[in-house]
Order: structure tokens, then sequence, then C-alpha cells
């Protein structure tokens, strides 16, 4: 495989939450907004990009019996570390990502990628794969997110566009992630045809 | 390379390893960011309390008193103008939230009232509960503005439950959360003014 089609693919053809539906949580949790998913977007996007390499570099090192747990503990280790450096550097973000930064461990995209991709390929590899699954990772979530700012609270990255009057409040809330998670769904898998 | 056969030894060697390097880089990481996190928190908080005071020259000691309502204290961080006493803000909370926890800077001038308000930590609602951060300082909506009242003179509840404010719309829990952590603030500090009366000077 070409490390190009490598890389794109992330982005429509595997996209993690819109074909491969992976790691629901954060994407319905924090997509009230396009900043929000951005911030979680990117800090999946390096998890997933670390974790990656250093998988790839240790996977024959690694017996096949301890492979999950270890990965989970390299995984776990650099989640840590976003979530210490964001709070150290951007702590508005942290405020309002909180508790989903140390979900970002569990979230089933970035075990996914270690098991089906990481610990079966070389190291370029696996960082490309891992940065362009990431990326993918956080157009899909600025994507939602702002859809749902747009229509929910009249705004697109805290720019106002219309009046708060007019917003449709569901769209910021819970079922509104729903909503618009299935329609962009649909739409994503009539262009994949 | 062949991959190493899954024997109790090579188990063992390899998660004692893997642990081991992963605390050792946390470790350095943590020591790395203890500095910016704590400056980071100390920048939130003066900026709430510039924000909830009037303007003062200086900020006193701060010091922790018992929560009237509650077990856990509130910290009191007063201002200065000189040797005057301007304002006090006090970081309070309620655990009513729509979500649990709120944590709120109320800044409290001269004469008792409350003078600004910062929410520090909501988990409520967005687009609904977590309005509070504006809703109950608009000048132009007397019914729902705290500024320039206390306690004393209004009935901090919402005015579904017979108070003299107004609720967030749809979110009269958030709001009754919002009241409860104010009252709170104003309680434990006409409660602080009793006990240090006589003994003013600092």
């Amino acid at each position: 495989m070409n490390q190009w089609k490598n890389f794109s693919k992330g982005f429509i053809k595997e996209n993690p939450v819109f074909v491969l539906v992976l790691g629901m949580c954060p994407t319905l949790g924090v997509t009230s907004s396009a900043i929000n998913g951005l911030g979680m977007g990117l800090a999946t996007a390096f998890v997933l990009m670390m974790s990656n390499v250093v998988i790839s570099l240790v996977k024959n090192v690694i017996p096949e019996k301890v492979r999950i747990p270890s990965f989970i503990v390299i995984i776990a280790a650099f989640v840590t570390i976003v979530q210490l450096a964001m709070q150290a550097y951007l702590p508005s973000l942290y405020k309002s990502l909180g508790l989903f930064i140390p979900l970002i461990v569990v979230n089933c995209i970035v075990l996914g990628r270690a098991e089906a991709f990481a610990s079966k390929n070389n190291v370029i590899s696996s960082a490309i794969d891992g940065l362009g699954i990431g990326l993918g990772f956080s157009f899909a979530l600025v994507l939602l997110g702002s859809i749902r700012e747009i229509l929910g609270s009249g705004r697109i990255f805290n720019i106002t566009l219309y009046s708060e009057n007019y917003v449709t409040l569901l769209f910021v809330l819970s079922p509104g992630a729903f909503i618009v998670l299935g329609y962009l769904i649909a739409v994503i898998n009539r262009f994949n045809k | 390379m062949a991959k190493r056969e899954s024997t109790f030894t090579n188990m063992v060697v390899t998660l004692l390893l893997v642990t081991g390097i992963a605390a050792t880089a946390l470790g350095y990481v943590y020591d790395l960011t203890k500095g910016p996190i704590a400056a980071a928190k100390l920048k939130a908080q003066q900026e709430a309390i510039t924000k909830v005071l009037p303007e003062f020259e200086r900020l006193g000691d701060s010091y922790k008193v018992p929560a009237e309502l509650g077990a856990d204290s509130l910290e009191f961080f007063p201002a200065y103008n000189g040797e005057d006493l301007i304002g006090i803000a006090i970081k309070t909370y309620t655990k009513k939230g729509f979500n649990g926890f709120v944590s709120v800077m109320a800044g409290i001038d001269q004469n008792g009232n409350f003078s600004n308000y910062v929410v520090l930590e909501n988990n409520e609602t967005p687009g609904l509960g977590s309005k509070m951060n504006d809703w109950f300082k608009n000048p132009e909506k007397p019914k729902q503005n705290v500024l320039g009242k206390s306690p004393k003179t209004t009935k901090f509840q919402v005015s579904k439950d017979g108070g003299d404010i107004d609720a967030i719309t749809a979110s009269t829990i958030s709001s009754r959360a919002f009241l409860d952590a104010m009252e709170r603030a104003y309680t434990s500090y006409e409660k602080n003014l009793e006990t240090n009366s006589g003994t003013t000077g600092n």
C-alpha cells in the first residue's frame, strides 16, 4: 500500500467515526462545539500516532499473551502526558474537555489501530496510519461539532452567526449529537459506495 | 526477529519493563509540568478575583472560613485600597447543580452587596444551565440580576420557589444551585463579620 493512501484513508474511506463507527463516547460527548471537537481530535491524534510508533517498535519483544495489557499501559502513559501538558499550557481547553481526556485511554480507535495495524506493520507506516486516522477523527469531530454549534447556539468557533433567539437548543444536547451523526453517516456512506 | 514466546518469565519481565518505563516517563513529565499547572491555576484564580471585585490595590492573605451550610470551608480573599478593606472575593460552591458540583467566585463589596461573580467550574448542560455564566449579571433584566443585591434585602431563591430572582429559562435546577452557592458565600461572610467585629485592622 502506498503511504499516501495509507494516510488519506482515515478521512473518508476508513474514517473512524463515520465508517468504522469507533470511539462513539467522545464523539457524542464533546462535540457540543467545534473547538471542543478540534481539541479532542488533536489530542487523540497525538496519542494515536505516538502509541502506534512505540507499539510497532516493541511489537516483537512483547509476548503474545501480555500484548493487550502492554499496549494499554503504553497508551495510558501517552494520554497522561497529553493531560498534564494540556492542563499546564491550555487550561481553558482542559477545563471544557475535562473528563474526556483520560477517557482517550479506552477509546477503541487507539487500541484498535494498535492491534489491527501497528502490531503488524513497520514504524513509518504505523506513524502515518496513526496520523491519518487521528486527523480523520479530528475532521469528523470538527464537522460534527460545527454543525451542532451552528444549529444549537448560532455560532461557529465562538463567532456569532445569528441571534440566540432562533437556535434549536436540541442540537447542543445529547439527542442532537445522535441526529447529526446519523445524517452524516448516511451522507458519507452515499459517497463511499 | 521472531516474536518472543509467552513463557512466564518473559511475560513478567516484559510487563515489568513496560510499566517501569511508562512510570519513569510520567514522573519526568509530571515534574516538568508541575510548575506551569500551578501557575495556570493561580492565574485563573487571580483573574477571577480581579473580575468580581471593584478595583483594588492589593490582596490580603486569603483565609478559610467554615461554610455555614455544608461541611467544606470557603476560601476568602480580602482586597484592600491602602488600609481600607474594599471587598472580599469568596470562592463558594454548591453540590446541587444539575450535574453536581458548581464552583463560583463571588465578590462582596464594602456595603455587603454582591459586586460580581464568575462561575469557575460547572458541568451544567451547555446552552441551558451553563447560561449561569452571564444570566445573573444582566443589568437590563433587574429581575434576574444579582449584582448590587444581597440576601439581606433580596430573597435569593428562584421566583418559582417564592424568591425574588428569575431562574434561567428551562433550567430551574441550575438556577437554584447557583443561588445556593451565592447564599452560602453570603452566610459565611456575615458569620465571619460577626466573629471578627471588634478585632478590625490587620
